[in-house]
């Protein structure tokens, strides 16, 4: 097995909001995020294939696709969009780390058909990160 | 594919700076200085560590999160970062008065502070060194 891994940078939107707390439970649950005018970050997304390289091209799968999906799925969707307002998918969850990765993944993995979809690592920053891999994925890497 | 047939982890990283000097007193001073060679000098040298540490859970709905940061940075600081960061992992850090501090046991230890983290499953850590090595500890 190969583990391929893309990576791409996206910038957006967003804030900490829930409507079933009281405004000083966000404040004190979410802190600065809570802000209502949002802020943003740049993203760093990296997704892991894993696969058997094809014996005539010796690719797991072809990194122009992988570019397409990933310009189709993720970039037109997030970048420079405000992650509250414009995602529909995150629509009634806190835009986190952990559920814009797992929002990534979903819409990813229908698309990945040679290989199969690993990992999605998505970066805020770069002291802060969720991984998603599918559950008993087992080994890392 | 439901969102509880996927495993998500948080990964958060931190930094300290800290002294150390690789020398094992059981070896003689010639052995010391083959094994570890620039690292054996005894008046030691330091680096700017990073820590990164991976932590799993369910997300909860009201906060979208799997640990509150607030919660984790002050765990970490507590148990890490304050007991290490600007000291000598030698003189200062007990686990290592008859352990050579090598990156390897510094992050079976770093790992051994965190295990008990109340709102989340530690699931590993891994300590950059420098920018060009690092390693990782996922517990036995």
């Amino acid at each position: 097995m190969v583990y391929l891994t893309r990576k791409i940078e996206f910038s957006a939107s967003h804030f900490y909001h829930n409507p079933a707390l009281s405004p000083e439970e966000n404040r004190r649950v979410f802190g600065k995020c809570n802000n209502p005018h949002g802020h943003g970050h740049n993203y760093a997304l990296e997704v892991t294939i894993a696969g058997e390289p094809d014996p005539v091209t010796g690719m797991v799968l072809d990194l122009k696709d992988l570019k397409e999906i990933l310009e189709r799925e993720v970039m037109q969707r997030m970048d420079h969009r405000h992650l509250n307002i414009e995602v529909p998918e995150l629509k009634g969850q806190i835009p986190t780390c952990e559920n814009i990765a797992r929002v990534i993944w979903h819409l990813l993995e229908p698309k990945i058909t040679q290989g199969k979809l690993y990992k999605v690592r998505l970066y805020e920053n770069s002291d802060l990160f969720a991984d998603c891999y599918r559950n008993g994925a087992g080994a890392r890497t | 594919m439901t969102a509880e047939q996927l495993h998500v982890e948080l990964g958060r990283r931190y930094h300290f700076s800290a002294s150390h000097r690789l020398h094992n007193p059981q070896l003689s001073g010639e052995e010391n200085c083959r094994i570890y060679g620039k690292c054996n000098n005894p008046h030691g040298h330091g680096h700017n560590y990073a820590v990164e540490v991976r932590l799993s859970g369910k997300i909860d709905p009201a906060t979208g999160m799997i640990s509150n940061l607030a919660d984790l940075d002050s765990f970490v600081n507590e148990k890490v970062i304050e007991p290490f960061d600007h000291r000598s992992l030698n003189e200062e850090v007990p686990a290592f008065r008859n352990a050579v501090p090598t990156t390897e046991i510094l992050c079976i230890e770093i790992f051994r502070r965190l295990k008990s983290f109340p709102y989340a499953k530690l699931e590993a850590v891994r300590v950059q060194e420098t920018t060009n090595n690092s390693f990782e500890f996922a517990g036995e």
